[in-house]
């Protein structure tokens, strides 16, 4: 995701800069930790090394290997553990640091975890998005609490006099086992720290035998007692003395300005304080504010009624025809014609010219929002030629250099705090809300929180992009697909970065598109031109939502047009176990991966289909008006098969007693975080399956809430999701997890639906097509 | 002026009378367990009870619960332990647990009106919260572990 957005940041092991300006105060006033110990010294930034590589050197500041940056042991035995990387739910804040306490043999009930700020310099990239925190640095935490453990036990052996072989860190202790002694944690804390940082190569890790933690799901998330009794600290719950509430009216076309203002009546509204300008930029606006009228006031609740109060005159600019129903039909016309060729494998034209049978599918599939329950929300505190910025962001680092830019003032003068995230599915990610909060609070001299209202969260969201997919498959005499045209035509996120943007970015043509699994003989992927007219941004699993959807329903398709099983269909296609060779593609996408540690590899997507078959009760029989759908999409580097079960009721209304998905992650640390992960993927793959949708008229939003965009609750939720994960070797490279269990969800959803009544859904959402 | 019972303590506001009950909760006297999620009583995020009923604060004005107790949940449990409480950490309930305070509110006085709901009872009491990170099936079980101790 980092591609566009910051070019000019350094990559790789270049990222080791600028340690010389890290002191141990502030390593030690970062962790809020009084005395004792403290593994905090001058900083070193090392680059990781593992078994496998994986794309964490690429990142933005890349990665740091090292124990005094991300562990500190007070003299009473408490370890505090840093989480650089932001919580939203998927469990990271909790799984790293378990990482860190495995390997160091620390006592999990003595660890306390700290929140990182936004500072890649040191701690290493924080971009919390593309799934890829556990992938990234499971190995680098491992080495760090590895570190950890060999300096806690070089400084024992010193103390007992003994040979360092001859001791051990067992539990929060290291023991000489000859001797029977043993010295704490908090006992060593002061002399370990003395102790040279060993070289990552000189390290033992830990046989995965002898795991504590890790792989075994027991470990509930740090927050969850804060979480239940209301004092978790999300960004809206920040609080600052003297801090005012402000909310914001935007231009209601994206690209739109402000004309004028009219603030008499705001200003009458009970604790409306002051009503002000906030700067917009150009579009495309990059993460940069739209711009607008602030009201701000004594609380929310007040700047709200101001707000409502406000008499405003825009100009829509250049977007204010845009219309969903008319942009469809452009999608459609685009999809028909030939587009840039993305992917091209033998002939195609030929291919399907001469085969026995061609089965088209077109799939529209249209704009989603976030809508993450907590909306984007801000404080910000500026002075002085200081920032201090608390907010739900995914990117701590990229809002650090985003505001100092904004502000113009140095980036040391600007701390993100990271507060938790109630949700970010991408939305925060972006950090156009904190930036708004920096602009108002230099202009008001005073703390400011910037909340967004659910109305504001629809209508100026980084919506999830509007596609039309359209495949041809060409068969053969004996049923064997012989020929795949896939033609994929959406509004780029590069065009939320660069005017004019008209085709995909090598990222989203890697999500589904040009890594197409499938065992044919003639495959060409194109990729039409589509112009943007709405900021465009990244969505939990982006691209590979209607990427899946299309060649998982195509699969669903041919099935019934040769009359075979959906799951017989399914595995023919993908055919003998190999690893899928992309070489008519010019530098494929792959996650940020190289392909040598994350081949698309075609045994382990066999496998995820069969487990799922059978552990999911495929070919089950099921009551009238029910039916099984099954669909593959290995996306973020995982594998994962979902099959739901659906019912239809008489009059068209659907519900879902049950759902099988079984993922291939790789080596993983948290099972049951696993669990809960593909969980909650199979409701949001429900809702923009049933309901979502975002449409524009006149180049306004038309949703406004949950009312007109509904998301699944839970009297429609389905009755029970299994999960069951692939158990890998041990040296098998971690791969994503928050992400890829949304794609395959809506397309066995369709093919559910097909299977129960014979209807073939092609457009999301179902909404009423199904309504007899 | 108006006089508030809220977890028990009183609370005066002097401010306009039709300020949601949210808003006075969360920016004005610090209770920021009650989330905001829609303003419309669509998402149930906002929940508290008042007296013994779920009760959405971001559509309640402060002058509508005058001579009525209102119970966040801060004020739920003197040790955060109650029943429903104990079950969403039992079940690991939250992911980003942002509407979980809405959600256990929500239970809570599910239970208070009906102590042994049936799982199709707590499927459609518990529909006006919405979870984006869909852990309905936990909280179902959270709730029906809470009700009966399984």
């Amino acid at each position: 995701m980092n591609i566009i957005t910051r070019p000019h940041k350094l990559r790789g092991i270049e990222g080791r800069i600028g340690i010389e300006k890290i002191s141990r105060r502030s390593v030690l006033t970062g962790l809020g930790i009084a005395g004792g110990l403290v593994l905090a010294a001058p900083v070193t930034s090392r680059q990781a090394f593992a078994a496998y590589e994986t794309g964490a050197g690429k990142m933005p500041h890349g990665t740091v290997v090292d124990p005094r940056v991300f562990v500190a042991i007070a003299s009473d035995g408490t370890v505090t553990i840093v989480a650089h990387r932001s919580e939203m739910g998927t469990g990271v804040r909790t799984s790293l640091p378990l990482v860190v306490a495995e390997e160091m043999e620390a006592d999990w009930s003595r660890v306390k975890v700290a929140q990182a700020h936004g500072d890649e310099v040191k701690f290493g990239n924080q971009d919390t998005d593309g799934s890829r925190s556990t992938r990234h640095y499971l190995m680098p935490m491992r080495e760090i609490g590895a570190s950890a453990r060999v300096m806690l036990e070089a400084a024992a052996a010193k103390r007992l006099g003994v040979p360092v072989t001859e001791v051990k860190a067992v539990n929060h202790e290291v023991v000489h086992s000859a001797s029977g002694r043993r010295l704490g944690f908090g006992e060593l804390a002061a002399d370990a720290a003395k102790e040279p940082v060993p070289s990552i190569g000189s390290l033992k890790l830990k046989d995965p035998k002898d795991f504590r933690y890790l792989g075994k799901g027991q470990v509930s998330i740090v927050d969850l007692r804060d979480i239940t009794v209301g004092t978790a600290q999300y960004g809206s719950d920040t609080r600052l003395p003297g801090m005012k509430y402000a909310v914001i009216a935007r231009p209601p076309v994206t690209g739109g300005k402000l004309v004028s203002f009219d603030a008499t009546d705001a200003m009458k509204v009970s604790g409306v304080e002051k009503v002000m300008e906030v700067q917009g930029w150009p579009w495309p606006s990059k993460f940069q504010p739209l711009g607008g009228v602030a009201v701000i006031a004594r609380n929310t609740g007040a700047a709200i009624k101001g707000r409502d109060a406000l008499k405003i005159v825009w100009d829509d600019g250049a977007n204010g025809k845009y219309d969903s129903v008319a942009y469809r039909s452009e999608l459609e016309q685009a999809a028909r014609k030939p587009g840039l060729v993305v992917r091209k494998e033998g002939d195609v034209d030929g291919a399907l010219k001469g085969a026995d049978k061609v089965i088209v599918g077109e799939y529209y599939l249209p704009h989603l929002a976030h809508v993450s329950m907590e909306t984007p929300v801000a404080v910000a505190n500026v002075r002085d030629g200081k920032a201090e910025i608390w907010a739900p962001v995914q990117s701590p680092g990229g809002t650090r250099e985003d505001a100092a830019k904004t502000l113009g003032i140095p980036e040391d003068n600007v701390t993100v705090n990271v507060t938790l995230l109630g949700g970010g599915f991408g939305r925060k990610s972006k950090c156009d809300f904190a930036l708004e909060a920096a602009l108002i609070s230099k202009a008001i001299g005073a703390p400011v929180k910037v909340q967004w209202t659910r109305e504001d969260d629809l209508r100026h969201d980084f919506l999830h992009t509007v596609s039309v997919e359209r495949i041809e498959a060409g068969l053969d005499k004996s049923g064997k697909v012989i020929a795949w045209r896939h033609r994929s035509v959406a509004p780029t996120i590069a065009s939320t970065f660069a005017a004019n943007a008209v085709h995909a970015a090598p990222f989203e043509l890697g999500m589904g598109l040009i890594d197409m699994p499938f065992e044919i003989a003639n495959i060409q992927c194109e990729n039409p031109e589509a112009a943007a007219h709405a900021r465009i941004g990244w969505f939990r699993s982006v691209s590979n939502i209607p990427r899946a959807f299309a060649v998982q329903s195509m699969v669903g398709e041919l099935a019934h047009a040769t009359n075979r099983d959906q799951k017989d269909m399914l595995l023919e296609l993908i055919g003998s176990p190999r690893l899928v060779k992309l070489d008519s593609v010019k530098d494929p996408w792959n996650y940020g991966e190289p392909f040598d540690s994350y081949p698309i590899d075609t045994g382990r997507l066999r496998r995820v289909v069969e487990l799922v078959a059978d552990k999911g009760g495929w070919g089950r029989s099921v009551p009238k008006g029910h039916g099984l759908g099954i669909a593959v999409h290995r996306s973020f580097v995982s594998y994962i098969a979902t099959i739901v079960e659906v019912a239809v009721d008489d009059k068209g209304k659907l519900s879902i007693p049950r759902v099988d998905t079984a993922i291939d992650c790789g080596t993983f640390v948290n099972p049951e975080r696993i669990q809960s992960q593909i969980e909650g993927a199979a409701i949001m793959g429900l809702s923009l399956a049933k309901y979502g949708e975002i449409t524009f008229k006149d180049g306004k939003v038309q949703q406004g809430n949950f009312d007109n965009f509904p998301v699944v609750r839970m009297d429609e939720a389905p009755l029970i999701t299994n999960v069951h994960i692939v158990p890998v070797a041990a040296d098998t490279p971690p791969s994503g997890v928050g992400e890829p269990g949304v794609p395959p969800f809506a397309p066995a959803l369709v093919n559910a639906i097909f299977a129960a009544t014979g209807k073939r859904i092609r457009a999301l959402p179902i909404g009423k097509q199904l309504e007899t | 002026m108006i006089k508030l019972k809220i977890n028990g303590q009183e609370r005066n506001w002097d401010g306009d009378p039709d300020l949601p009950l949210l808003w006075f909760l969360r920016d004005e006297i610090g209770l920021t367990g009650t989330k905001y999620g829609c303003g419309q009583a669509l998402c149930g995020s906002c929940t508290v009870i008042v007296d013994k009923e779920a009760v959405r604060s971001c559509i309640t004005s402060v002058s509508d619960v005058v001579n009525r107790e209102v119970t966040t949940i801060e004020g739920l449990h003197p040790t955060g332990d109650h029943a429903v409480q104990k079950a969403w950490r039992q079940v690991n309930v939250p992911q980003c647990g942002y509407c979980q305070a809405g959600q256990i509110m929500q239970a809570a006085a599910l239970l208070l009106d009906n102590s042994k709901p049936t799982h199709d009872q707590i499927r459609e009491a518990m529909s006006g919260n919405i979870c984006r990170c869909g852990c309905y099936q936990r909280i179902e079980n959270a709730v029906h572990l809470a009700s009966t101790g399984v």
